[in-house]
């Protein structure tokens, strides 16, 4: 049937990427980020959150079967 | 203090991909549903990983998020005996000794496997009560959900409502439960990755373990307990006075760890349809095993975090407030989004937010999808329409059926939720007296696996009256300051429990005694009715052991619960 691997690991690159660059973009914003503890919670959320994505998509069957091919 | 807040573009568009992708899911599912069996009962084709990870997160519904955070803060530490001694132990009992039953009996559901092992009255008593149930708690969910998007991100209530209900109602009925278990799992690592910043923070914020343990002494020390209270499980359980449960450890024992945790996980449909839904017996007895490993650290990502707010709502200098009702005290369950708000920007937020959105979602579609099952092969099929000798037809009925039963109680959710946020108490009063049947019903289903001696007409007696003293209990008991009858005494008060939660521990150990004497007596004063051959692959000792011999140690059932037991015991002693 459908491997789930492969719609989660698609999501969170989407998601990854989307919040790394919103985290890029505000990182001169020091004010957003006092909340955060001073952290920029997105770049560091996203580039992890794109990781375990890349990840999830490797494992996937559809991926996988393209790289054999 | 303003407790709104504004979500920005950024936090939408996220909330817009995570839809889109649960309504792909769904989409996608949609040409594999191709007869009933398909559509309720997944085909039993997940892979154990992917049914365990859907078994923990239909029970990590909104309601659970949001009242585990806002236990954190109430109770402390002492939440995580819903984990570390409620579920986990049930869990392993499920795993090891009772899914062979429910998955080698071939029954589609817990009621049908009443009616295997007993007989059709039990079943039909068993499968109302439950369909009821489930609509009610999906219904109150959903109102929950709506009415914290409402006060908290000012969101309109009806939309939120209809819109969350029309999504979960979209995939499901696409999809059946595989989609319904499919997202589930995508809503796990939602729940998890979307909350976890969050956890992070206010940790960080507290100064850690230790800086929450140094400042939470003064604040509990005022509040009349030892300093270390909340943050310790066993220590202060020697007496009910010593800590804010108000229970000592022997009604944690008999009430959460043993009546009240094996009654939900063992009986309660929902949870076990996850695990029927594998694609093999060794599977299906692994589910609630993969599913025990991160339940038994959720306590961390959700409790912790309360614990911690207790601290900021102590601390002036945080700015951390929560929201009160109209009788203005604080709306514990609240806990969560405010935390949110706290520590998140725009962005991960967005992520947090729609984190609890996929929390509700999970919980919802798994009340809808067993509800669906219940409805179609213990109701529809038993009583209104049997199956006749056209098998092809007869499944395409089925599947018709199973469709407009996911859409009819969707739309009896919708009304449910309507009816709580007109009359909260009559719902929660409701709910409570529903969720008396999970006690008697595990007495009844455990006599029923392990004692072959044990009759249908004794399970239906012990069912009901079970059943009928957890409500007579209720009844003659409240808890201490306790305004409305919703709480209980409603035929008068012969005793007051100092805590709600004291009171329902009571309630479920006189139901699960009655229910468990009762049976006994009335099937060894019965003849059996069903012989030791029909009884083959459903009570213990008329069934063939299962050996391994053919799966690798280190994939067996018992090889996966040790390393459970150990973690949680493990994990017990550390937060003594």
């Amino acid at each position: 049937m459908l491997d789930i691997r492969f719609p989660i690991g698609l999501m969170f690159s989407i998601f990854g990427v989307l919040i790394t660059i919103y985290g890029l973009a505000t990182m001169g914003n020091e004010a957003m980020y006092v909340r955060s503890l001073n952290v920029n919670v997105n770049l560091v959320s996203g580039i992890c959150m794109t990781v375990f994505g890349v990840i999830m998509l490797l494992l996937s069957e559809p991926v996988k079967k393209m790289f054999r091919k | 203090m303003e407790t709104k807040f504004a979500l920005a573009g950024i936090d939408y568009l996220i909330m817009v991909v995570y839809f889109i992708f649960v309504l792909g899911i769904g989409w996608a599912l949609k040409k594999y549903m191709k007869n009933a069996s398909a559509f309720l009962e997944a085909g039993r084709s997940m892979p154990a990983w992917v049914a365990g990870l859907a078994f923990i997160s239909t029970n990590l519904g909104a309601l659970e998020v949001m009242g585990m955070t806002g236990s954190g803060l109430k109770y402390g530490m002492l939440t995580t005996h819903f984990y570390w001694v409620g579920a986990i132990p049930a869990m392993l009992f499920l795993a090891l000794f009772m899914m062979r039953f429910y998955y080698g009996s071939k029954a589609r559901s817990v009621p049908e496997y009443l009616k295997l092992r007993f007989n059709e009255k039990t079943r039909g008593l068993n499968a109302i009560l439950f369909a009821v149930m489930t609509v009610l708690a999906s219904g109150i969910s959903m109102y929950a959900l709506a009415i914290l998007l409402e006060n908290v991100l000012g969101w309109n209530f009806n939309v939120s409502l209809l819109a969350s209900a029309a999504i979960v109602l979209a995939y499901t009925y696409l999809g059946g439960l595989s989609s319904a278990i499919y997202n589930e799992v995508l809503q796990f690592f939602i729940i998890v990755i979307g909350l976890l910043p969050m956890t992070i923070l206010v940790l960080s914020d507290v100064g850690g373990w230790g800086g929450l343990q140094s400042s939470l002494a003064p604040i509990v020390e005022s509040k009349g307990y030892a300093a270390d209270t909340w943050t310790t499980t066993w220590k202060y359980t020697s007496t009910e006075s010593g800590n804010p449960l108000g229970v000592a450890w022997y009604g944690i024992f008999a009430g959460l760890g043993f009546v009240l945790s094996f009654g939900y996980w063992c009986t309660n449909f929902l949870i076990v349809q996850r695990a029927m839904a594998a694609e093999s017996m060794t599977a299906a007895r692994k589910v609630p095993l993969i599913g025990a490993i991160p339940k038994m650290f959720i306590p961390f990502l959700i409790i912790v975090p309360g614990i911690a707010a207790l601290v900021l709502l102590n601390d002036p200098t945080k700015g951390f407030v929560l929201p009160v009702n109209e009788t203005g005290q604080p709306i514990y369950d609240y806990t969560i989004i405010m935390l949110l708000k706290q520590y998140l920007p725009a962005g991960v937020l967005g992520l947090g937010v729609t984190a609890l959105l996929a929390s509700f979602m999970s919980g919802m579609a798994g009340n809808v999808s067993a509800f669906n099952t219940v409805w179609t092969y213990d109701i529809y099929q038993s009583y209104i329409r049997p199956t006749t000798s056209d098998h092809e037809s007869d499944d395409r009925h089925y599947l018709k059926v199973g469709r407009i039963a996911t859409i009819f109680g969707v739309v009896v959710s919708i009304g449910a939720a309507y009816v709580a946020s007109k009359f909260g108490n009559i719902m929660d009063f409701l709910q409570t007296i529903f969720s008396m049947i999970n006690a008697p019903l595990f007495a009844v289903i455990f006599l029923g696996m392990f004692w072959k001696r044990s009759t249908g007409n004794a399970a239906f007696t012990g069912l009901l009256a079970g059943f009928s003293v957890a409500l007579l209990h209720h009844g003659l008991t409240q808890p201490e300051g306790a305004a409305t009858l919703v709480k209980g005494g409603w035929l008068g008060v012969i005793h007051t429990y100092p805590v709600e939660m004291a009171q329902n521990f009571w309630t479920a150990i006189f139901a699960f005694t009655t229910s468990t004497v009762l049976t006994i007596v009335i099937s060894l004063l019965s003849k059996r009715t069903k012989s030791d051959e029909e009884l083959n692959g459903l009570v213990y000792s008329m069934t063939p052991r299962l050996n391994d011999n053919d799966v690798k140690w280190h994939q067996r059932p018992w090889f996966l619960a040790t390393i459970v037991g150990v973690i949680c015991i493990v994990l017990t002693v550390l937060f003594w």
